[in-house]
C-alpha cells in the first residue's frame, strides 16, 4: 500500500529522491537542497490527487528543482554570454591539423571494458575528465546526456540558438575524448 | 567530400538532432574510407553509454542515503511549513 501522509514523505521517499538528484547534479549539497524544495513544494501544493503513486509525483518535482538548479548554475558560471561569439576554450582547437581537415591526434580504438574492475576504472577516469571539462561545457553537456533533454529544451533552458547548443556538445564531447584517449588507453 | 573536421562534427550532431538526407550520405561516404573517423562514432557510442550508465548505478546505490543532519534539517523546514499550514487553515475558520 502506498502511504499519502505528507509526514513520511521524508523518510519513505528521502533516500531515493537524494540518490536521483546526486545522480544528475553531482554535489551533495545541491542535492540536499532539491530534496528540502521538492518536499517543501509537494506540501505547498496540494495538488497531489493520489492519481500515481507519491514517488512518481514527487520525482516529477524534483526534475523541474533539478533543471532550475542546473541553469541557474550554468547563468552564473556564464561570465561571457553563452550568445553568438564563443570565446575559444583553452586547447579546444587544437583537434585538427593545419589544414582544418585532418585530425591532429587521431582517435585510437577503445577496448571496451570487458570486466567490473576494468568498468569501474573506466568510469573513475570518465568522471575525472568529466571534471576537468569547462564548468559550463560539463553542465550543458550533463543537460543533455544525463539528464536527457532534448536541443529544443535545452536551447529554451539556457536562451541560445541551436548552432550555439550544437557547437558546445561538440566541444564537450572533443574535449571529453581526448582526456579518456590519453587516461584510458594509458592504462 | 566531407574532411574529417566535418564529419565529426556531423556525427556529433546526430547525436542532437536529426541530420538531413545529405549530411547522412556525407557522412557515410565518408565512413566508408576513413577507419579514424569510425573509431570517433564508436568512442561518441561509448562516452554516452557510460555517462548513462554512470547515472544509472548511482541513482541505484542504496548505500547512498541522504544525510542524517541534512534530514533533520528538512524534517524541521518541512515541519514548520505543515504547522504553518494548518495555522493558517485555522485561522480562516475564524
Amino acid at each position: 500500500m502506498t502511504n499519502n501522509n505528507q509526514h513520511d514523505w521524508l523518510s519513505e521517499h528521502g533516500d531515493y529522491l537524494y540518490r536521483f538528484a546526486l545522480a544528475r547534479l553531482r554535489d551533495p549539497h545541491q542535492a540536499e537542497d532539491a530534496v528540502q524544495e521538492t518536499l517543501l513544494a509537494a506540501i505547498q501544493s496540494q495538488t497531489y490527487a493520489g492519481k500515481s503513486a507519491p514517488r512518481t509525483w514527487l520525482t516529477g518535482i524534483l526534475k523541474h528543482k533539478i533543471i532550475d538548479l542546473m541553469r541557474k548554475q550554468i547563468r552564473e558560471q556564464a561570465t561571457e554570454d553563452l550568445g553568438e561569439d564563443l570565446p575559444d576554450e583553452p586547447g579546444m582547437d587544437d583537434f585538427f591539423a593545419e589544414d582544418n581537415r585532418h585530425w591532429s591526434d587521431k582517435p585510437q580504438s577503445w577496448a571496451a571494458p570487458d570486466n567490473e574492475l576494468e568498468q569501474k576504472q573506466f568510469l573513475i577516469i570518465l568522471q575525472e575528465c568529466m571534471d576537468r571539462l569547462p564548468a559550463k561545457l560539463a553542465s550543458l553537456f550533463l543537460m543533455r546526456e544525463v539528464h536527457e533533454h532534448d536541443n529544443e529544451q535545452i536551447c529554451k533552458e539556457l536562451d541560445i540558438s541551436s548552432t550555439n547548443a550544437w557547437v558546445m556538445l561538440y566541444r564537450a564531447r572533443m574535449g571529453l575524448r581526448k582526456c579518456l584517449e590519453l587516461h584510458w588507453l594509458g592504462k | 567530400m566531407l574532411s574529417c573536421k566535418q564529419t565529426s562534427q556531423l556525427l556529433s550532431q546526430s547525436l542532437d538532432r536529426k541530420l538531413s538526407l545529405r549530411e547522412r550520405i556525407g557522412v557515410r561516404l565518408h565512413l566508408l574510407i576513413c577507419d579514424v573517423c569510425a573509431r570517433f562514432v564508436m568512442q561518441l557510442e561509448m562516452m554516452r553509454h557510460y555517462l548513462r550508465h554512470m547515472r544509472d548505478e548511482a541513482e541505484q546505490d542504496e548505500s547512498v542515503q541522504i544525510s542524517a543532519e541534512a534530514k533533520a534539517r528538512i524534517a524541521e523546514s518541512l515541519e514548520s511549513k505543515l504547522y504553518n499550514h494548518a495555522y493558517n487553515d485555522e485561522q480562516h475558520k475564524h
